[in-house]
């Protein structure tokens, strides 16, 4: 057994209340990093999973406090040390990844000074060692240009070229831990998949021991080779990666690892009632009590402990987890939909969409000069079906909520037209369109926090659409309101609730139900499930699914996460910088990618499985717009074929699947091109 | 009936809700001190008429500059008035004065701000523009030669002070309802096709209003501070009112010889102003707003 | 970034334009002319024309602005009525003194309002933070004549250490002028002083808190370097332009101190020259602040723009 870097022992840290309360949001956490091992921390928002990890360094947030027990990393006592002594420690001996590296770096300092200030501090390098050191970190991070890099300042680096540079500053010192919160969090799919294989080579290039925290993991697969799973401030289960995600033994593991969507699977993810307790909130008994389908009367009273198994080498905190071990069907639990062939009813076209964000200038105007040849999106065209659920997928840029905005009609389509009920054309100006065709289009966003006033009860939130399209009131509103929370699976106590009083799932209900209040034919979703933890994400999904079987209604979805994409899309269509590069029905674009963005993407996709590995196909290079013209995807194409994409504007091809691309390689060569891979 | 009861609901919970932001306000010790002092000065403001053992205004020449004693317990001015008559008599005009002036500036301030955050584009630059240039000319200049010109009576003073000391709100009711507009909820407002006025008032004005009412009471302050300096220069109230800017203006020159009639008024104004920027600041935590980086323009 | 800086010396010479304006209509709609607000009840016959004459009363208005507005760019202000002489003449002096007590008040009060928000911030909810804070919320609500009295009271009358009234004549020279200034220069200071470190304080307080600043201290920086090098360049940015506001702001304060000193500047040229209603000295006085106000803006506005790091590679970019 190798040797143990890192002992936390029996460590709780809290805060205190406003009344004067301590409340643990970490509670008697006990684990050990091993030498060269690299340890995936898992768990949702709220968790105290990064204050584990900032602990490991001897650092305690403003406003916490350790509570009790102790982080030993070698012989040093880490929380009892001071300031001057930690200096020598934190960057030398151990180092941290933050998560925005975009924050994380300070503005007013040029990325090569910054790594230099590590240098200066934890090694004894002259100023020439230390600026070859400085390219040397730089190139082993894989940026390009090492020498320019060193220059700029963090602001002028995409988030990928930030997220490196943060790691290259954590290696400067050669630490023998790294600590990692969230490092990929926040980042495009493709540049998330290069920097987690950036990592993977770090660590078996320095054989540095790693504690990975992340709320996804489908990256804690990618990189562990020991998961913890956190809960509620608690350890609940730690083990073998490996066994941890074939065989999770705690029911909220299972849970957690069924309600995340795969690209494997069609159909709906299982989902797991309601969620986790905040700090300070919890009685006794099992802090997973209310929301287990194994939980008995025992798990009310008493608290289990964290018991090791030495045959599994895996720690659980569980009363029942033998009845988890004995199930041996690892069939993932998944609703499943069904993928109805929709009967060909249009209910909205787009036809030639374009929209430009760039304003005419003045000067421009006076010259009459057209400058906008290169709109943010171009050339959109897309027949909805009634019934059917569209996804637009993309990375941030393709213009896909650009799209959803003109169709609710708060952006101006710049040419093209968009075509409600193949009868009419819906105006640009949203003042112009009548009172039923803003009904027929509700919209549900991305961030109930933002969407929801905050000083509105949920009653007047739903009361709003109910009053403006139907006029109704009194006895009438208030049954119609009981009506949608039910609905949406809310008691009728919550009329009164402000959304501050809601979780984020419950506030997402409300959204959703005020946007079913208006008995609408489209709802637009805007990334609505981006901003909630895994468990609840599945929630909505489901929620969503089972009201649209219900009432009939077309979504339209956006997201940029294939995987929800997959579990809840009939069709989708492939965005990249406002252009379109396939469409399709959802199981064959899955199924057989053919256009190379679509490969790309897909293959950057990270499934909690350790036997999927994610396939990189081409460079993450961030493009700011759409090239001139061409191929919108010639600046990162594998399968660039050379001036022909660069100059002419690709053909659509539709393949023996119903996919259709906009490729200049014909549709039969590309899928075997890729069947051979 | 039912709509009725909806009513009183309503009215119940802004009820309600003055009492929570109050109840927060004083359970720290320095929004309580604020509260005690203000709602002390409000109190003798309306009391001390009956409360006064003295005539404000009866002169005696006999009695001129007399050392605090039992019978005067400030002591006398230099035209033989009761200072401690003329001293609890002395927050009465600022107060209404500066209440009022602030309700002023709070209504077209605040208007004016959530218009402009609205409309944005030219119409905002140009209006900004010339809020700017106001804001650039120093409010005691300007006061002065309205003062001046247009004489001390409350009907100019109001006005006067509610427009200078608005041009403050504006700002902050415009960058506030800038902020607000951006967000998702009025997005979604205006996408189901609510009409703008129902926008406004169901949306914005609840999102604004308490970051709009901590500015105003902030402003109340600083106008208190203003008009006393007004009086202080001989253009505020006019004598023999009791007011403590006059007051220590005239008892000034004398000083050297009867401090107690300079002291008295500077306690009462001082204590006055420290209470309202308590209250201010309480009431800025109470509901969640940090004013601490905005500049006292 | 020269675009940027051309935009903003453009816009304050808009705010001076509309200013003029201001105090042009101002001036005019209010009820009587120059001569007749000046002259009061002596405003007829050969006196009242011989003062339209003067000041050129007799021509429209809009020709009269431009004239007015052509020889102010010039540098010409025009005639004051109550000091029988030109305007200019009777300005210089007077913008001298004030300068004077301004700029030490300005000297003296930005490095301690930065002492005291630094210190404030670092140790924030201590025993240091907790007395400053409180001196800070006492310094910034007393009016200026109330400091200035007790001022004059205490130190002046009670202890006798300094003179409380300045006597000196209005063409003084700086070096007589020094020790009078101490006392108004302190209470001057004190509110400017107390508002400014709050600012920095909270900015301070901000950055602190911010993901760079934890991130340093998880790299391993010594404190003291990483508030040196992390945390102030960072925080005092955004509190330029905030601190240029206070102290255009707080003009208005000199003018209430130099009358409560009887110090001889614009400020106490103000008093007097709307107690006598000279018109046209108060245009004067109106266009010389509002200029002071726009140029510290602007000021403020450029160095925030050089010190940017962001604002910075723009420049290199375009």
């Amino acid at each position: 057994m190798s040797e143990i870097i890192q002992k936390v022992k029996n460590l709780s840290v809290g805060f205190k209340s406003q009344k004067g309360h301590e409340i643990s949001i970490l509670k008697n956490i006990t684990t050990n990093i091993k030498k060269g091992e690299t340890v995936g921390i898992v768990g949702e928002s709220g968790s105290g999973k990064s204050t584990l990890a900032l602990a490991m360094m001897g650092y305690v947030k403003q406003g916490l406090f350790k509570m009790g027990g102790e982080c030993i990393f070698n012989s040093f006592n880490l929380l009892n040390m001071n300031n001057r002594e930690l200096e020598k420690i934190r960057g030398r001996k151990i180092a941290m990844i933050p998560q925005n590296a975009g924050q994380a770096l300070t503005p007013n300092l040029k990325i090569g000074y910054q790594i230099d200030e590590a240098l200066k501090l934890h090694t004894n390098f002259n100023k020439n060692e230390r600026e070859k050191k400085i390219s040397e970190l730089l190139n082993k991070v894989r940026l390009p240009s090492p020498e320019t890099i060193a220059l700029r300042y963090p602001h002028e680096l995409s988030g990928g070229q930030q997220q490196r540079v943060a790691v290259g500053m954590a290696l400067a010192g050669n630490p023998d831990l790294l600590l990692l919160d969230e490092p990929t969090t926040g980042l495009d799919v493709t540049t998330q998949a290069h920097v987690l294989e950036l990592l993977n080579f770090i660590a078996k290039d320095t054989g540095t021991s790693m504690v990975y925290v992340s709320h996804d993991l489908g990256a804690i697969a990618q990189v562990s080779d020991r998961i913890i799973v956190m809960y509620s401030g608690e350890i609940v289960l730690e083990g073998p990666a490996r066994d941890i995600l074939k065989r999770p033994i705690h029911p909220y593991t299972y849970g957690l690892l069924n309600s995340i969507p795969k690209l494997s699977l069609a159909g709906l993810p299982g989902s797991m009632p309601g969620s986790q307790p905040q700090p300070g909130t919890k009685k006794e008994g099992c802090s997973f009590y209310d929301r287990c389908n194994l939980a008995e009367e025992k798990c009310k009273k008493n608290s289990p402990d964290l018991e090791y198994i030495n045959e599994l080498k895996t720690s659980v905190r569980c009363f029942n987890y033998k009845k988890l071990l004995k199930d041996k069907s690892k069939k993932q639990l998944s609703t499943s939909r069904n993928e109805k062939n929709i009967k060909i009813n249009e209910i909205l076209n787009l036809t030639d969409v374009s929209i430009s964000y760039a304003k005419q200038k003045l000067l421009d105007q006076i010259l009459n000069k057209i400058t906008d040849t290169n709109p943010t999106v171009k050339d959109i065209n897309i027949d909805i079906n009634k019934g059917e659920t569209i996804a637009l997928v993309g990375e941030s840029g393709s213009g896909k909520s650009t799209i959803l905005k003109s169709i609710a009609g708060l952006l101006r389509t710049k040419e093209g037209n968009i075509k409600f009920n193949q009868d009419r054309i819906l105006s640009n100006d949203l003042k112009k369109r009548n009172s039923s065709d803003l009904r027929a289009i509700q919209l549900i966003f991305q961030n109930p926090d933002e969407s929801l006033n905050p000083n509105h009860t949920v009653e007047e939130i739903l009361a709003q659409p109910l009053k403006l399209y139907f006029g109704l009131s009194g006895e009438k509103l208030k049954n119609n309101i009981i009506d949608l929370l039910e609905k949406v699976r809310l008691g009728k106590f919550y009329m009164t609730r402000y959304p501050r009083q809601l979780s984020g799932g419950e506030k997402q209900r409300v959204a959703v139900a005020r946007a079913f209040a208006a008995k609408p034919d489209i709802i637009l979703c805007d990334e609505v499930t981006s901003a909630l933890d895994v468990s609840v994400q599945a929630a909505v999904l489901n929620l969503l699914q089972k009201l649209k079987e219900d009432f009939g209604t077309t979504y339209i979805f956006v997201s940029h996460d294939l995987a929800v994409v997959r579990a809840i899309s009939d069709r989708v269509a492939v965005l990249y910088q406002g252009r379109l590069c396939e469409i399709g029905p959802s199981k064959n674009v899955y199924k057989f990618p053919s256009h190379p963005y679509t490969e790309v993407l897909l293959g950057a996709v990270l499934e909690p499985d350790p036997d999927i590995k994610p396939k990189l196909v081409a460079e993450d290079i961030v493009e700011d717009k759409p090239p001139e013209k061409g191929c919108c995807f010639q600046g990162r194409c594998p399968r660039i074929l050379g001036d022909k994409c660069k100059n002419e504007t690709p053909p659509w091809q539709i393949g023996d699947n119903g996919n259709a691309i906009r490729c200049h390689i014909n549709i039969k060569e590309l899928e075997n091109i890729q069947n051979g891979n | 009936m039912e709509i009725n009861k909806a009513k009183v609901n309503k009215k119940k919970s802004i009820f309600k809700k003055i009492s929570e932001v109050l109840l927060t306000m004083a359970s720290k010790p320095s929004g309580f001190i604020g509260l005690s002092i203000l709602v002390f000065h409000i109190l003798l403001a309306f009391l001390s008429p009956f409360l006064a053992p003295y005539d404000f205004k009866a002169i005696d020449p006999s009695l001129m500059l007399q050392a605090p004693s039992s019978e005067y317990w400030f002591g006398t001015d230099s035209l033989g008035r009761d200072v401690f008559t003329r001293t609890i008599m002395g927050g009465r005009t600022a107060l209404t004065i500066t209440f009022f002036g602030s309700l002023i500036a709070l209504l077209w301030g605040g208007l004016l701000g959530i218009f402009c955050g609205l409309v944005g584009g030219k119409i905002d630059d140009v209006v900004m523009r010339v809020v700017d240039a106001f804001l650039s000319i120093p409010w005691i200049l300007a006061m002065l030669l309205i003062v001046s010109l247009l004489g001390t009576s409350t009907q100019v003073l109001i006005p006067a002070l509610g427009f200078f000391y608005g041009k403050g709100i504006v700002r902050v009711a415009r960058a506030a309802t800038h902020d607000v507009i951006a967000k998702d909820f009025i997005v979604s407002a205006r996408a189901r096709g609510h009409s703008n006025l129902s926008i406004i008032w169901n949306e914005i004005i609840p999102n604004v209003r308490d970051a709009i009412l901590v500015e105003g009471a902030m402003r109340w302050s600083w106008m208190l501070l203003g008009f006393s300096s007004l009086s202080f220069l001989g253009f505020g109230v006019s004598p023999p009112t009791p007011d403590w800017g006059l007051m220590i203006s005239n008892a000034r020159g004398l000083m050297s010889f009867a401090y107690w009639a300079v002291i008295a008024p500077i306690v009462g104004l001082s204590s006055l102003i420290i209470g309202i920027n308590l209250t201010a600041d309480a009431f800025a935590k109470a509901l969640g707003i940090d004013r601490s980086t905005k500049a006292p323009v | 970034m020269f675009f940027l800086i051309i935009k903003r010396i453009l816009l304050g010479l808009i705010t001076l334009f509309i200013v003029s304006l201001i105090t042009f209509v101002g001036t005019e709609v209010l009820p009587g002319d120059a001569c007749t607000t000046y002259l009061e009840r002596e405003a007829y016959g050969a006196a009242l024309e011989a003062c339209y004459k003067r000041l050129g009363l007799d021509i429209p208005a809009h020709e009269r602005y431009l004239s007015w507005a052509y020889n102010v760019i010039q540098g010409d202000f025009g005639y004051s009525l109550s000091g029988q002489m030109p305007i200019n003449e009777v300005l210089g002096p007077r913008v001298k003194n004030s300068m004077v007590l301004a700029s030490a008040a300005i000297i003296i009060g930005i490095p301690l309002a930065l002492i005291l928000g630094i210190i404030t911030a670092l140790w924030r909810d201590k025993l240091p933070d907790i007395t400053i804070s409180t001196v800070t919320i006492f310094a910034m609500t007393i009016p200026e004549f109330i400091s200035a009295t007790l001022l004059i009271l205490v130190v002046a009358i009670w202890l006798e250490w300094l003179p409380g009234i300045v006597i000196v004549p209005t063409d003084v020279t700086v070096k007589e002028l020094l020790p009078n200034i101490i006392l108004p220069v302190i209470a001057i200071a004190m509110i400017m002083t107390a508002h400014m470190a709050r600012m920095v304080r909270s900015s301070v307080i901000q950055v602190m808190a911010s993901d760079y600043v934890q991130m340093a201290i998880l790299k391993g920086v010594p404190y003291w370097k990483m508030v040196f090098k992390h945390v102030l360049p960072n925080a005092l940015l955004p509190a330029i332009n905030v601190v240029a506001l206070t102290i255009a702001w707080l003009l208005g304060g000199v003018v209430v101190t130099e009358v409560v000193f009887n110090y001889p500047g614009l400020g106490r040229l103000v008093i007097e020259s709307i107690s006598n209603r000279d018109l046209p000295t108060v245009q004067a006085l109106a266009i010389i602040l509002a200029s002071i106000y726009v140029s510290i803006n602007l000021i403020a506005d450029l160095l925030t723009l050089m010190l940017n790091p962001r604002l910075k590679t723009l420049q290199i970019r375009k």
